[in-house]
């Protein structure tokens, strides 16, 4: 037992937070601590200069031009970068498809595309979710049949974050209907550009767009788009939903909302003394400090493991959860922090385009606590995440 | 970073487990209810045979272990059977104190505490004093001490005592308090004994100018008391997580054997999700403990900070694992005769001792939040 990094990962944490204090611009900090939204500009840039140090692909391996960290120093990276304010790394291309295609992409896959990722040539979308397949993923009913060498490709995905600025989408489609579901459903590639596909914005609950519906009519793909054979893709979405873990509990997101939180309720004036002053408040701030401590040492707890070699399994579940919830209450602390300046909306100011009502801290506490709803929906809701516990650890 | 048990410290943890397990059979527990001290001078013995009072110490106190981890591993491992061996008050209070402050001729107390042939008990806490460690109304004058000290756990066992008393400032100043070494049969001593709800027993205890030997220098015993109580309340929280491990064994074992409407009342996903968050509470309890016992020799802001977040967050998952595991067993939980009676009343009890959750979240934001 020791809770002490070694000196090596000390001296790569002061590496990094030097990196970052040189090269992170403030434009974009700004804007992550404010909960102000980010352009894919400002995206592209920020990843662009993660790519001139090496430092985009945290988790892909020396050979493809990742960096070939660890699991701690992975953990490490990700807690700068969070401390610092910087714009999370988008993980469509990177985190996600990047692996599979390592895994189970073909030789000429893997040569064409990751580069691409690496550079930005290509900005990726998650095709998973469907108006009948939610939690139940298996449930995908988007077809692709085969047409010569083209597969053909009907129907419709949802929940497609960020697919306005993407023009290319990692699919789950069904190409048997035979069998156990999961049996039937493969992993393709699309051009977001084929004709026959539609993208519409959905609205969310916090007045953004950052969600997308996706048609697809009579869409036209290469066969050659195939990732890995036909019918497994199933072994792929799940390898692809278990592979990137170690920041399933946002610990980092969590630290820098609750020191957000805590200059706020310094700020913020509440019977004539600062609100952190007022016990009521202190003591829901001290329940969420207290909660983020613990899941700090609970995640590196299975970070540590996984550096070890052994997979994080069921235990993200746990982490998924804890570090939801303690997320969501931050969020609803500090929106509560804010008082009547958590009301108004004002569209131009939570773009960036400053002219605030009130402190330019408030403007988007409301939208941050609204669009963060989504943390124990997603990924596999809550309720899920507990069967799976229920299930894998406790064996009932 | 690593969070692994050295090699010393998982056969100790091994041997201790095996030990327990054989040892801590229910006819056991029904001896040690039936007993004058609350406690099995057998296991007793046992325990500082396989060096677990020990473990406690340093090589230069005459032990073998006294980091924090070694702490916490005992404590576990004793959480986890019901143990009611009072290694907290004999060994990290009366024991720590001894370490921390005692002369050549009182460290002797401490080999016969390591070695098991003594019993102690740290008579602090008083009526009215709740769980403030600097409100201290008992007297000294002349050397003689007169007061009264409150639910001192082991304090009918113990044949030395340790007894804090005021002798310079204020009722709550954490300036003059001073300890002292009392004989439990010194004149004008007198003990009222009793069972406590979580096993083991308690005394209350009068002082009428009974005479004691100082232990460390006048006025000056607030610091040490801060120390054995943060070094105690990471046994008490390791115990915790010990009997919360047990308690979710005994319930999920329920949760597969009971049948109704046919089926594993555990097939009922209602009773599986509440399982799931009793286990995330768990899990979020043994990472608390160990970041206590990874801080528990820090300096005492940091220190402090790490006693007060940890204790409250094992207050609420004792709370939490406590009632849910009674309900999830229905009737049968109810029942004294049954394994988790004894485990989930200790477990309560926990709250009770070392600051509640109500005085560590208070403390927490005074050290960490405002």
């Amino acid at each position: 037992m020791d809770l002490h990094y070694t000196d090596a990962q000390t001296a790569f944490r002061t590496e990094v937070r030097d990196f970052l204090a040189e090269h992170l611009p403030s434009r974009l900090s700004d804007k992550v601590r404010n909960g102000q939204s980010l352009t894919k500009a400002d995206h592209e840039e920020w990843h662009a200069i993660l790519n001139a140090r090496g430092w985009l692909a945290g988790n892909w391996p020396v050979e493809h031009g990742g960096t070939g960290w660890d699991a701690v120093q992975r953990h490490i990276f990700e807690d700068e970068m969070t401390k610092a304010h910087a714009p999370r790394i988008v993980p469509f291309g990177l985190a996600m498809l990047g692996p599979v295609l390592m895994a189970f992409g073909s030789e000429d896959q893997k040569s064409y595309w990751l580069p691409r990722i690496l550079n930005g040539d290509d900005w990726w979308c998650q095709g998973y979710s469907e108006p009948g397949a939610g939690s139940d993923l298996a449930a995908v009913r988007t077809s692709a049949v085969r047409d010569g060498d083209d597969y053909i490709v009907n129907g419709q995905k949802t929940w497609t974050t960020l697919g306005q600025h993407a023009n290319m989408i990692f699919c789950l489609v069904r190409t048997s209907t035979e069998g156990k579901r999961q049996e039937g459903i493969s992993f393709l590639l699309i051009d977001m550009n084929s004709p026959g596909i539609t993208v519409r914005p959905i609205v969310l609950i916090d007045g953004g767009a950052e969600v997308n519906e996706v048609f697809f009519d009579n869409v036209r793909v290469p066969a050659a788009n195939l990732v890995g054979e036909e019918n497994k893709g199933w072994t792929y979405a799940k390898y692809l939903l278990t592979h990137e873990r170690t920041n399933i509990a946002g610990v980092g997101f969590a630290s820098a909302g609750l020191e957000q939180l805590k200059r706020i309720a310094r700020a913020e004036q509440s019977g004539g003394q600062p609100l952190i002053k007022n016990p009521l408040f202190a003591a829901r701030i001290a329940q969420v400090q207290i909660d983020l401590m613990a899941m700090a040492t609970t995640n590196l707890r299975v970070v540590s493991a996984a550096a070890a070699g052994q997979a994080p399994g069921a235990e993200s579940s746990m982490l998924k959860i804890k570090g939801t919830q303690v997320r969501q209450e931050i969020n609803a602390l500090t929106m509560q922090a804010v008082g009547p300046y958590a009301m108004p909306y004002v569209s131009e100011a939570l773009e960036g385009d400053n002219d605030p009502v009130g402190p330019a801290y408030a403007q988007a506490r409301t939208r941050q606590y609204l669009n963060n709803r989504k943390l124990s929906i997603y990924g596999g809701s809550n309720e899920v995440q507990r069967s799976i516990i229920a299930k894998a650890i406790l064996e009932l | 970073m690593n969070f692994d048990l050295t090699e010393e410290r998982q056969m100790l943890q091994d041997g201790l487990r095996r030990y327990l397990r054989d040892q801590y059979t229910p006819a056991l527990l029904s001896q040690i209810a039936d007993s004058e001290t609350g406690w099995s001078d057998a296991v007793w013995a046992g325990l500082a045979e396989i060096g677990v009072i020990g473990a406690l110490f340093t090589e230069d106190q005459g032990g073998f272990g006294g980091a924090g981890f070694d702490i916490a591993l005992v404590a576990e491992e004793l959480g986890r059977v019901g143990a009611t061996e009072p290694l907290i008050d004999t060994g990290l209070l009366g024991g720590g104190l001894i370490a921390a402050l005692g002369d050549a001729d009182q460290q002797a107390l401490l080999e016969e505490v390591i070695a098991g042939h003594r019993q102690m008990a740290l008579a602090h806490s008083e009526p009215g004093s709740r769980y403030d460690l600097s409100r201290v109304a008992t007297t000294v004058t002349d050397g003689k001490l007169s007061g009264r000290k409150a639910v001192v756990v082991n304090g009918g066992a113990a044949d030395r005592l340790i007894v804090s008393a005021r002798s310079s400032g204020d009722v709550a100043d954490e300036a003059g308090i001073s300890l002292f070494i009392v004989d439990a049969d010194a004149p004008g001593l007198t003990r009222r004994g009793y069972p406590l709800t979580g096993g083991g027993h308690a005394a209350e205890i009068t002082l009428d100018n009974t005479p004691g030997t100082p232990l460390g220098a006048a006025g000056e015993g607030y610091q040490a008391l801060a120390q054995v109580h943060a070094r105690a309340t990471l046994a008490i929280s390791a115990e915790a997580v010990g009997l919360m491990d047990a308690i979710r064994t005994l319930t999920t074992d329920y949760l597969k054997t009971r049948k109704q409407f046919g089926q594993p009342i555990g097939k009922f996903q209602a009773l599986q999700h509440r399982m799931a968050d009793m286990l995330i509470e768990i899990e979020q309890a043994r990472s608390a403990v160990i970041n206590l016992a990874g801080h528990v020799d820090a300096d005492a802001l940091v220190r402090d900070t790490h006693v007060s977040a940890t204790k409250t967050l094992v207050g609420q998952a004792a709370r939490l694992v406590a009632e849910e595991s009674i309900q999830l067993h229905g009737g049968i939980g109810m029942t004294q005769e049954y394994a988790l009676a004894h485990l989930a009343r200790r477990l309560v009890m926990v709250d009770h001792r070392f600051g509640d959750t109500l005085y560590h979240t208070e403390r927490f934001v005074a050290l960490a939040v405002a």
